[in-house]
């Protein structure tokens, strides 16, 4: 095997708590108690090694990642280190007060989730009355410290239909970039994928209108589209492969080649606390288990797009087929595949649009 | 602002705000560190964008690179750079 290439970006879910209780929030069901969460010179020390690892970027995640109080030295800390920094932000918690103490501690960029183009459906998927005031608010605030800003929709049957809405909201804001981004099914999003898995034809519409949009608007607004995997052909490449790009540290220091890695049942993952990054990434069980093309069986081994995709997502292989080793069942080559769609299609069909909510407890 | 900004040689580009020009010393190359994208620069367009200083038009930073690449001829030194530097500015990393 080929030296082991170095990651681009570090993803740092600094703490789990949250205001929101978004039904497909990407963190794990269970989530991590604040008691656990590590602490201010730990997560420094981590952000230093990821640097020296060949990181470029770290965004700095949660939950909410203002929740934090020490972000400003977390970010201090990436910006000496020489890291671009990032905040994903729900928007809710913070004001320009703070915003200024991040943007001197060295912040760049800033990603804000809007859970629907207005505060009706919005604030129903997010389970918080007066969030998309403050989200508004947050963005005129980016705005105006002159940080650049992209405006992030996580798109579902309950709110696709406002797509046009959205991204004439991100040019109205001044956002650089929207990312529309359908929702991924595994964790809290697959408890919840009947009350969010749209139809083929809303899919389609949908494509064909961002199509449309990126053209009406090309040098005003990007505009990054991640479609539902389900109705694609074959998988997208998660994580642009296995221990390959990113690394992600968890609240406690966990370090995982993604952020729902911890859902696949019988692996460990090393503890940052415990061991060097650099030595978590080159050596760990962990990261080498689904690394390169070795470990594919098929039809990936001898499959052409092995090294387009690598085998597409791990944890979605686990939580569809119990086995994370297999083929990702969004491939129109699994044999899982048919089963895969037909269940969530009827599920969709059926329609119901109640939500179990992501809260500490809850999953 | 809500309007595509056409790059030509009277244009004067220089990298937007917090976008950064930096050096990867991990696989050294030259990159562009950008809202959750890295634009790596090979050294063509590492020349050109480490001349976007937002005092130099297009035009004069052509003749220079003509002066700096006399093996290249100028019509395809100005293709290259109004194709690259229209490309930035439509993905919002330069201003012009």
């Amino acid at each position: 095997m080929s030296a082991v290439e170095p990651p681009l970006a570090l993803l740092a879910e600094v703490t789990h708590r949250c205001p929101l209780q978004c039904p497909y929030c990407s963190n794990p069901l269970a989530l991590e108690r604040p008691a656990n969460e590590m602490a201010t010179a730990d997560w420094l020390r981590a952000i230093a090694e990821a640097a020296e690892l060949g990181c470029l970027q770290v965004h700095f995640s949660g939950g909410e990642p203002t929740a934090r109080r020490d972000l400003e030295q977390l970010v201090a800390g990436a910006t000496a280190a020489g890291l671009y920094t990032n905040l994903i932000t729900s928007g809710v918690g913070w004001d320009a007060r703070r915003l200024t103490a991040l943007i001197e501690a060295g912040l760049e960029h800033v990603q804000l989730s809007f859970q629907d183009s207005g505060a009706d459906i919005g604030e129903r998927i997010g389970g918080y009355q007066g969030a998309h005031a403050k989200k508004l608010a947050a963005a005129k605030t980016v705005r105006e410290a002159g940080l650049p800003l992209t405006a992030n929709f996580v798109v579902h049957r309950q709110n696709l239909h406002h797509l046009p809405e959205m991204l004439d909201m991100a040019v109205t804001l001044g956002a650089h970039r929207a990312e529309i981004a359908n929702v991924q099914y595994y964790g809290w999003a697959l408890k919840n994928r009947a009350a969010l898995m749209p139809s083929r034809a809303q899919l389609d519409e949908m494509t064909a209108a961002v199509a449309e949009a990126r053209k009406r608007l090309e040098g005003i607004l990007v505009i990054d589209y991640v479609v539902p995997d389900y109705y694609a052909r074959r998988p997208k490449s998660c994580m642009g492969g296995w221990g390959r790009r990113f690394l992600n540290i968890s609240p406690s220091g966990r370090v995982l080649p993604c952020h729902a890695a911890e859902s696949i049942e019988g692996m460990a993952f090393d503890n940052v606390r415990q061991r060097s990054l650099v030595d978590i990434w080159r050596g760990s069980e962990a990261f080498n288990r689904f690394r390169g093309t070795a470990w594919m069986p098929e039809p990936c081994r001898s499959c052409d797009r092995k090294e387009i995709d690598w085998g597409g997502c791990r944890c979605q292989a686990f939580a569809i087929t119990g086995d994370a080793a297999r083929t990702d069942p969004a491939c129109g080559l699994s044999d899982d595949h048919a089963r895969l769609v037909d269940v969530a299609v009827t599920e969709a069909d059926a329609g119901a649009d109640g939500f179990i909510y992501r809260r500490y407890g809850a999953g | 602002m809500n309007e595509r900004v056409q790059v030509g040689l009277e244009s004067v580009p220089r990298l937007g705000p917090h976008m950064r020009l930096r050096h990867d010393k991990a696989r050294g190359q030259w990159t562009i560190q950008a809202p959750e994208r890295s634009f790596v620069l090979d050294q063509t367009a590492h020349a050109i964008v480490s001349r976007c200083d937002g005092k130099v038009a297009l035009g004069t930073m052509i003749d220079d690179l003509c002066a700096a690449f006399p093996g290249a001829p100028r019509d395809v030194i100005e293709k290259d750079v109004l194709a690259l530097v229209q490309n930035f500015v439509d993905k919002g990393v330069m201003q012009a």
